[in-house]
This record gives structure tokens, C-alpha cells and sequence, in this order.
């Protein structure tokens, strides 16, 4: 596991890549790390599920928790490449309806 | 820096007399440590892969569903007390996928629980890993006392 994280200069966008699972395990350093940008004064995040095997609750909830801390600051955040059964975990606990969902992080950049 | 921990499994392919359709027993023994959480699911579905269970149901469900119940048992059952130990035993039959976790903790009563994808609770952090096993596997038992949960998946 491990994450990626790099700068979409044209869109002013930091992508994060999720490589593995996000879970109970690992999940505080995906919050630091946007955390960190925040602080820097980033706004506009993307979090890219390509490369996903799995994200448990633990995982969800961080990214809920993240969503709540970037609109305080007027932020964005985007959720990208979550594959079906990923994407059958946001809607089975209802939070499809809390995030901006695209298919591709190509999509989730134009869209910013 | 202390030493990687290391999961003991037992693999059992003989099938004991009282249960002939019993095809492996997996049996592991994980540590107090959320670090090891990952280990530990991929272990537990490496072998039922192995042992013919279809992929996609032991690639995400189970696995999901093992990782929640890992976490449970660590976090709320043992408290994160590292002298305390979750056993975890996998029963592969011609049917079904059984898969029990035991923690070593007081036990809870799982009815107790609210629903997380009401309004009010939609945006909290925390309160998803119980309803996401319910919703992943086919069918979910706790003994009395609340300190084991069984999780069952069908095959078919």
C-alpha cells in the first residue's frame, strides 16, 4: 500500500492516488497528507481510487471526514476510479450522495 | 524497532468425521495491532481462494468484511491491550464460507447499533463497520456474550 500525490498544475488540483487498500491501517497518512496540503493553502482535491483493492469503514470514514474539512475552507473534493464494488460500498452506506463521484480522474480534472 | 509479527495458520484438508463436507479450517491467530489488519485479510483470502471459493467473493466481500471485523475485535473488543489476542477460524464447506472472529473483550450487544446512513448520522466518521458486514455477507451470528461474530458467505 501506498499513496501517491502530485500537483495538477493547470487545474491547481493535488491528486492523491490510493495504491492498495485505504483502511484501518494506513489511513491517518491520507488524512495527514491532505491535511498538510490544506495547511499549505491547497484547495481543490482529488482523490483517485484506480489503483484500489478495497477501503473499509474506517477508510470511508476518513474521506468523510476530510469532505467536512475542505467545504469549511470552500474547498473541493473529488472521488475518482472507484471501480463497481467500490463503488457499491459508497452507495450501500449512502454516501454517493455526500461526495462528487467521476469515473476517471481525466473526467474529475475537466470537472474542477 | 520490534521484529514483523508473524500469523500462525492451520490448514486442515481432511474433513473431520461430524462435518464430511468440510473441505479446510483455517485458523489464525492475530495480534492486538492494526497494523497487522492487512496481513491478516489477505492471508485468511489468499487460502480460500486457494481452496476454490469464487474470486470476486473472496477478493472484496470477505475481505472487507474480515478487515471490519479485524478491526472491531482489536479496537473495541481487546481495547487495544497488545496482551490480548483475536482468533480467527475460516470453515471453506461445499456451500459456504464461514468466517469467525473472537476477540477477547467484554462482548456488545450488535442490536445496540444505529443506522449510518440515516440523515443525521450520515456525515460522522465512525459507526459503518457492522452495517458494511451485515450488507456484504449473507448471513452474520454473535454468540451471547458479544465477543464473537460470525460471518457467512454463501457460495452458490
Amino acid at each position: 500500500m501506498s499513496f501517491t500525490f502530485r500537483k495538477d498544475e493547470a487545474k491547481g488540483v493535488v491528486v492523491l492516488g490510493v495504491d492498495g487498500q485505504l483502511i484501518v491501517g494506513n489511513r491517518h497518512e491520507l488524512k495527514q497528507k491532505v491535511l498538510d496540503a490544506l495547511d499549505d493553502g491547497e484547495r481543490k482535491f482529488l482523490i483517485d481510487f484506480t489503483s484500489t483493492g478495497y477501503i473499509d469503514s474506517s477508510g470511508l470514514g476518513v474521506l468523510v471526514s476530510l469532505s467536512k474539512k475542505i467545504r469549511e475552507v470552500s474547498g473541493e473534493l473529488r472521488l475518482a476510479g472507484l471501480n463497481d464494488d467500490l463503488r457499491t460500498l459508497f452507495e450501500l452506506t449512502k454516501l454517493d450522495s455526500l461526495f462528487a463521484i467521476n469515473e476517471s480522474a481525466e473526467e474529475a480534472l475537466a470537472a474542477f | 524497532m520490534t521484529a514483523p509479527l508473524r500469523l500462525s495458520v492451520r490448514r486442515s484438508e481432511v474433513p473431520p468425521p461430524e462435518a464430511p463436507d468440510r473441505r479446510i479450517e483455517i485458523s489464525l491467530r492475530v495480534p492486538t495491532d492494526l497494523g497487522v489488519v492487512e496481513e491478516a485479510v489477505d492471508l485468511v483470502a489468499r487460502h480460500c481462494l486457494a481452496s476454490g471459493i469464487p474470486p470476486r467473493a473472496a477478493r472484496f466481500r470477505l475481505r472487507v468484511a474480515l478487515c471490519e471485523a479485524l478491526s472491531n475485535a482489536i479496537v473495541y473488543g481487546n481495547r487495544m491491550d497488545p496482551a490480548k489476542r483475536v482468533d480467527v477460524t475460516v470453515v471453506v464447506t461445499d456451500t459456504t464460507v464461514s468466517v469467525q472472529v473472537r476477540d477477547e473483550g467484554d462482548g456488545f450487544d450488535p442490536s445496540g447499533i444505529p443506522d449510518p446512513t440515516s440523515p443525521e448520522r450520515l456525515e460522522m466518521a465512525e459507526g459503518r463497520g457492522l452495517f458494511l458486514i451485515r450488507q456484504l455477507v449473507d448471513e452474520v451470528r454473535f454468540n451471547e456474550r458479544g465477543n464473537s461474530i460470525c460471518m457467512i458467505l454463501h457460495r452458490a
